[in-house]
This record gives structure tokens, sequence and C-alpha cells, in this order.
């Protein structure tokens, strides 16, 4: 057995150690490798940016859980900081049961930052059974949607609520999912209610939805967690966050890199040893 | 280091889950049975304080709306599936879903699936356009044609045909490469957010 026949024999834990010492290093020790904003995340920023405060809403909806939120939620808490600084209304919302918990993580790391207020500056809805219906009924009224926010006082009685009732108030609508439902955002309400729509999603995920960028279906997206780490520089370089704001997506790009090198090196190895290996049989 | 005990059990759980790396084991069914456990309770619990309740419960008991008993008896039909007898009446909230979700989705799946990238697709080679963009949808547009044609199978994939459907399972190659670099990307950050938490907020090792 020569060398390339053991490399592709190799345990397969060896690879889950090496890729371990190459998230864990550069995770202590940063290296500071640079990150450049793609347009897609510049485009959704510039948007968000020139909205007016107090003006029409943002929609928000956290269409994630647990499973994806390393990627979403610094996604998530980036963009509520753009608002909350900018003092841009925000509606949060969660189409799922398990989407709800993300919503609530999400506000309490930032709120206070800002010194955001339910029902002034957001309002957090509550879970609604029926996802395509919710979407559509939102096009009616959000009041008679829901009824109440999450902590169960009647929209009615919100200020921020007095001059938002349904998607004529709403100046984009952001779903930060891991799932199909940015598709469905952009098909369903952005086509019915011609309501601008941006994507923040995961890297799994960003792959298909580049057509919809480029049928101008969203306004802009922010691709995995470099699209956070994008989205995090581009409001720390505005000065929209606080001095000690910790940088979460953007602290973990320096070990992104360093996988995506022992990534690039385990493939061309393991492809050399695939071909000496299929050489060595023709023999 | 934490001293909250929730973040203690939380890194516990998160190193039950990766010992599973090793080999499975009685510390990964653990982690995840706990899991299940936990996401079922919690859904049932949110469903019943933000669906039940201001749907149901209060509608017909204490506000008297009485016409919220035809789409609650509807939804209940969907538990018929559990009595052998009357297992047939599932079909009727099914039957009203599909209905109701078909009537909703198809003509707005064609204006936003296949009309907006079909138009989309026409109009990317326009004059005017700045040189790299122009090249960047020419690409694109023999792409959307060779993989097209590459799903045509009424005609043999020979000579023409065959050199047009070659260059379609070339983008086809492509597209799953950039998925498949996407996807290490997503679960190296995964790995990144379970780390980022080991040696913050558990070990305060990093800031």
């Amino acid at each position: 057995m020569n060398i390339w026949e053991k490399m592709m024999d190799i345990d397969r834990r060896w690879i889950y150690l090496l890729v371990g010492i190459c998230v864990l290093i550069p995770l202590i020790r940063p290296v500071g490798l640079p990150t450049f904003t793609t347009p897609y995340t510049q485009a959704l920023f510039d948007y968000i940016d020139k909205i007016p405060p107090d003006g029409s809403a943002i929609l928000i909806s956290f269409d994630f859980d647990p499973a994806t939120a390393p990627e979403l939620l610094p996604m998530a808490q980036a963009i509520l900081r753009h608002c909350f600084f900018k003092d841009i209304n925000v509606l949060c919302l969660g189409l799922y049961p398990t989407y709800i918990g993300m919503i609530d993580m999400a506000l309490s790391n930032v709120k206070d930052d800002y010194e955001a207020k339910s029902g002034e500056d957001f309002v957090f809805l509550p879970y609604v059974p029926g996802v395509t219906a919710v979407m559509l009924s939102i096009g009616e009224d959000i009041k008679r949607t829901f009824g109440r926010d999450y902590y169960g006082v009647p929209l009615d009685s919100l200020p921020m609520m007095r001059h938002i009732r349904n998607y004529d108030d709403i100046a984009l609508v952001l779903s930060i999912s891991g799932t199909q439902l940015p598709r469905e955002w952009a098909v369903l309400v952005g086509t019915t209610y011609h309501v601008r729509v941006g994507v923040g999603t995961t890297a799994v995920s960003a792959a298909e939805f580049y057509t919809f960028l480029q049928t101008g279906q969203f306004v802009g997206m922010l691709g995995g967690l470099k699209g956070a780490a994008e989205y995090e520089n581009l409001i720390h370089a505005k000065g929209y966050t606080k001095k000690d704001t910790r940088k979460v997506a953007s602290m973990g790009m320096d070990a992104q890199s360093f996988v995506h090198m022992l990534m690039i090196v385990l493939i061309v190895i393991g492809n050399i040893a695939y071909f000496n290996i299929r050489k060595k049989k023709a023999r | 280091m934490s001293y909250n005990p929730w973040v203690w059990f939380a890194a516990f759980l998160t190193l039950c889950t990766f010992s599973f790396l090793w080999r499975d084991n009685p510390f990964y069914k653990f982690a995840e049975h706990l899991f299940v456990g936990v996401s079922v309770g919690y859904t049932i619990s949110i469903l019943y304080h933000n669906s039940f309740m201001p749907r149901v419960w209060e509608p017909i008991v204490t506000n008297h709306q009485y016409y919220v008993l035809l789409p609650t008896l509807l939804g209940l039909l969907a538990f018929a599936i559990f009595f052998k007898k009357i297992s047939w009446l599932i079909r009727y909230p099914i039957a009203f879903i599909m209905g109701s979700t078909c009537g909703i989705s198809i003509p707005r799946s064609f204006e936003g699936y296949i009309f907006k990238h079909t138009q989309s697709t026409i109009t990317a080679i326009s004059p005017g356009l700045p040189p790299f963009l122009l090249i960047s949808n020419i690409i694109m547009v023999i792409g959307v044609i060779t993989t097209l044609l590459y799903f045509y199978f009424s005609l043999e994939h020979k000579g023409v045909m065959g050199k047009v459907a070659n260059v379609g399972i070339w983008y086809i190659m492509l597209a799953f490469g950039a998925s498949f670099g996407y996807t290490v990307m997503a679960r190296v950050s995964l790995l990144i957010g379970r780390l980022q938490f080991l040696l913050h907020d558990w070990l305060g090792v990093i800031k």
C-alpha cells in the first residue's frame, strides 16, 4: 500500500480534528483577514439606509430556528442595530413556532444598546398559524391578522402601529431564512402587493437565490456568515454600533477562511491520490 | 468562565452532540432525545398560547363568536386519522388546504417564477450594458438554453444536440460545485458558532 492508497483510506476523524484545529486557532488568535463587501450586501444596506426615520416600517421575518442561528442570528442582529440606530420602525414576525424564540433572542441582545422600546420602535408579532394565509393577510390588515403583539398588548394601542396598516406602509420585507420562505415572500407578497423584498440566507441556500436578484425580485442579499460579517462591517464603519459591540460574524471569518483553505488542499490531495491509484490499476 | 448553570448545561449538550464525531454513544443519544422532546414541548406551548387560546377558546367561549366553530370542526377532522372507522373524514381538511393553497399559489407562481424569470432572461442581452455585465449575461443565457436542452428528451442527444446538451451538463456541474462550496461554508459556520459559544460564553477565553 503506497502513500496515496493510505491517504484514501484515512480515518475521517483525522479530518474532523484538522477542521477543529483550523477553527479553534483563528478564534483564539485572530489574524484579521480582510472581508470585502459584495454588491448584493451593499444594495441591501443602501436600501435600508435610505428609509426615512419613523416613516415606513421594515417587516423582518425571522424564518429560522436554532439549527441555522450561528449564520442567521448575527445577520438579524446587525439589521436590527441598523434600524434602531436610524429610528426605522421594525415589525418582527415568525411564521413557525420555533422561530419565535429567535426573535426574542435577537431583540434581547440588541434593544438595550439603542434603548429601543416595544410598541414605539419595534413590534414583536405573535405566532399565527397558516404561513401563506398570514403572508397574504398582512396585505389586508396587520392588526386584524394578529390582534395583539407577542406580549399580549392590543396592536391598536401601540403608538408605532398608528400609521402602519398593511404592506402599503412597509418599505421592505426582509426574510432571514435557511428555508424556501424568501422565495414565497418574493413570489406571493412581492408579486401581489408590489412590496420590495430582501433576503438574508444561509450559505447553503444562497446559490439558488441569485436568480431572484437578477430578476430584481430581491433588493439585496446577505449570504451566510460572510454576508453577516459584511453587514456588521458596514454598520460599524458608519458608526451605527457601540464601541464594545461584538462583531460575532466578523470574528468567525478568519476561521471560515482557514477551513476553506484546508478543504481546497484536501480536495487537491484527494484528486491526486485518486488519479494515482487509477493509473496504478490501469498498469 | 461563566457562572450561569444554563450556560454550563448548554455547553454540556454541545459536547454531547460533538461526541458523535468519535462514534455513536449514550451522551449523544441523550442530547438528541432531549432536543426532540424540548422542540415538541416548546411548539405545543407556543401553539396553545398564541393560537388555540386567542383564536379558538376566547372567540367561542368568551366572545360567543360561534361561527369560529366551523373552521375549528374542520381542523378537528384532521384527528379522524386516529380512528379507523371515520379516518376518511381527514380528506375534508386536506381537500380544503390543497384547494386554497393551489388557488393562491398557482397564478402567483406563474407570475413570480416563470414569467419574471423568462422575461429577465430574454431582456438580459440588451444594448447599452457595461461590457462585463453583457458578457456575464451572454454566459447566463447560453447556460439557460443549453441546460433546458439537456432536459429535452424527445430528441436523442447525438450530433449537434449532443454537443449542446454536453454544454448543459457543464453548467449543471458548475452549479453543483457552487452549491457544494456554499454548503461547506454553511456547515463550517455552524461549527464556528458553537465553538464561539464554548470559548466566549462558557470558558470566556475569547472576547
